[in-house]
């Protein structure tokens, strides 16, 4: 059990907003599986942009590989669009160490070199182990290292928070 | 009584070696099939790599040659980033006295993390696996007549991409069967994965009526065997089978059991054919079959390279 309130729809509508104020006319989303792909197709429909959106994984990246071996298999990188001078903002739902979002780039730049890479997340639970800084982040929070925060999106679409306690 | 183990399996049921797809559960199956579509991909990819085996040194070991299918698994083990290292046992130790486990014992003071083995004798991989470190994977790339678990696994992946399932499927497999590793991963793949109906076509002395304790149909007639057949399975008709009280020759092979136009003809009219190379026109395969709209030949060796990258990594995450 948590006492902690996360209204994650609440949170959905700062990001949207500040999603909004970091686009520019060649700005591509690009959303991390699986939190930050739910996040960056509904961006997407809401901003209202003409620009197909991406999805990526960071299977194939990861640095825990040897320890956990190989995750989800449905989590696959789609990138409908030509990587090389493309600005990209990478959408996920939460950012703790940043080895997700390493992983992620080098995922990115397998496929070209883009001309810059911004993240913007939902929360920032801190815990950073790598270089690395969200440009926004509709809340910023600290967390006990066991529990786990993940974005669930029910089957109307909209989002709740779930804390779990780590095994 | 406890139950013995499965020796390609750790205690939480995870796959460690790939010996022979006989025994492995339809999940395992799937999961490999899953993870190879994952990495079809990488090829689309500016750079074709990969960093998970990144670290690693896989060690393909053939005693017995195979150029093609050993420059598979050394594509795929690139592709993952592995260090690559080719050993043509057939022409060295081997042939000086050196013992099999002593090889392996030797490779694994060089520290290999994988071994892909082929070999003439049937079981030699579970020897290996049985004497190697417990951090060591083996992959059997064919022994004997036994099995050829990679190959099986891409002629899965290869119906599931042109046929989506399984569940309603007739899969022909025809040719030598009773000396084919290929066959007898196909037939306990296929059975694992739920194929209705699996048929052994070829002559007698090929396909040999006690086929059928595997579960399979045995028809020595080739318009039968074809007939109504969403799946072509053709295999390779050894020239040393020639030789010998077992087939006259090659022409009256190809007149009985020669897939030609006419012949696949009698298949389903959205059939696939498929071979595992390297394929004998005019023997067993008419060119125009072998060069035509049904045949899925080349694409069965682009998937075959994404499904041992799918064997390897995911052998490479698990522990023993």
């Amino acid at each position: 059990m948590t006492n902690l309130l996360l209204d994650a729809e609440q949170l959905y509508g700062e990001l949207r907003a500040g999603v909004g104020r970091l686009m520019t006319p060649d700005t591509v989303l690009v959303g991390i599986w699986s939190g930050g792909a739910w996040l960056a197709q509904r961006l997407n429909a809401d901003l209202k942009t003409d620009r197909p959106v991406g999805t990526i994984s960071s299977t194939l990246h990861r640095d825990d590989f040897g320890e956990r071996g190989l995750g989800a298999v449905e989590a696959t990188t789609s990138l409908p669009f030509e990587i090389d001078g493309a600005r990209i903002l990478l959408i996920d739902d939460v950012v703790a160490s940043g080895r997700t979002i390493r992983a992620v780039v080098n995922e990115l730049f397998d496929y070209g070199r883009p001309a810059s890479v911004e993240l913007a997340v939902l929360v920032d639970r801190g815990g950073r182990e790598l270089p690395i800084a969200p440009v926004f982040a509709a809340a910023k929070l600290t967390l006990p290292a066991s529990q786990r925060l993940s974005l669930a999106r029910g089957t109307d679409g909209r989002f709740t928070f779930a804390v779990k306690e780590s095994a | 009584m406890l139950a013995r183990r499965n020796p390609q399996l750790n205690s939480h049921g995870e796959l460690i070696h790939l010996l022979s797809i006989e025994g492995l559960p339809r999940a395992i199956l799937t999961q490999i099939l899953d993870t190879a579509g994952t990495f079809l991909s990488v090829n689309d990819r500016d750079v074709k790599k990969v960093p998970l085996l990144r670290g690693k040194s896989v060690f393909n070991l053939f005693f017995e040659n195979s150029t093609r299918t050993r420059t598979t698994f050394e594509i795929a083990a690139k592709r993952l980033s592995a260090d690559v290292i080719n050993l043509d046992i057939a022409k060295s130790s081997a042939s000086k006295g050196e013992s099999l486990l002593d090889t392996i014992a030797n490779l694994s003071a060089m520290h290999a993390d994988m071994f892909v083995v082929r070999h003439s004798e049937s079981g030699a991989p579970y020897l290996i696996a049985r004497h190697c470190a417990p951090h060591v994977h083996v992959v059997n790339a064919g022994d004997g007549r036994h099995a050829h678990p990679t190959q099986g696994l891409l002629d899965m992946y290869t119906i599931r991409h042109y046929k989506k399932s399984f569940h309603e499927l007739t899969v022909a497999i025809v040719g030598d069967i009773v000396h084919s590793r290929v066959a007898r991963s196909d037939i306990h793949a296929l059975t694992t994965l739920g194929v209705p109906e699996i048929r052994a076509v070829g002559p007698k002395t090929l396909v040999p009526g006690d086929l059928r304790e595997m579960g399979v149909r045995v028809c020595h007639d080739m318009r039968e065997g074809v007939k109504d057949a969403d799946v072509i399975i053709m295999l390779r008709l050894q020239n040393e089978r020639m030789s010998g009280a077992m087939l006259p020759s090659a022409g009256e092979y190809f007149k009985s059991y020669g897939l030609t136009e006419d012949m696949l003809a009698l298949a389903r009219p959205d059939a696939i054919v498929m071979h595992p190379g390297p394929i004998n026109r005019g023997v067993e395969i008419d060119s125009r079959v072998a060069d035509g709209s049904h045949s899925v030949i080349l694409p069965q060796v682009t998937f075959g390279i994404a499904v041992r990258m799918a064997v390897m990594s995911i052998l490479a995450g698990n522990d023993a």
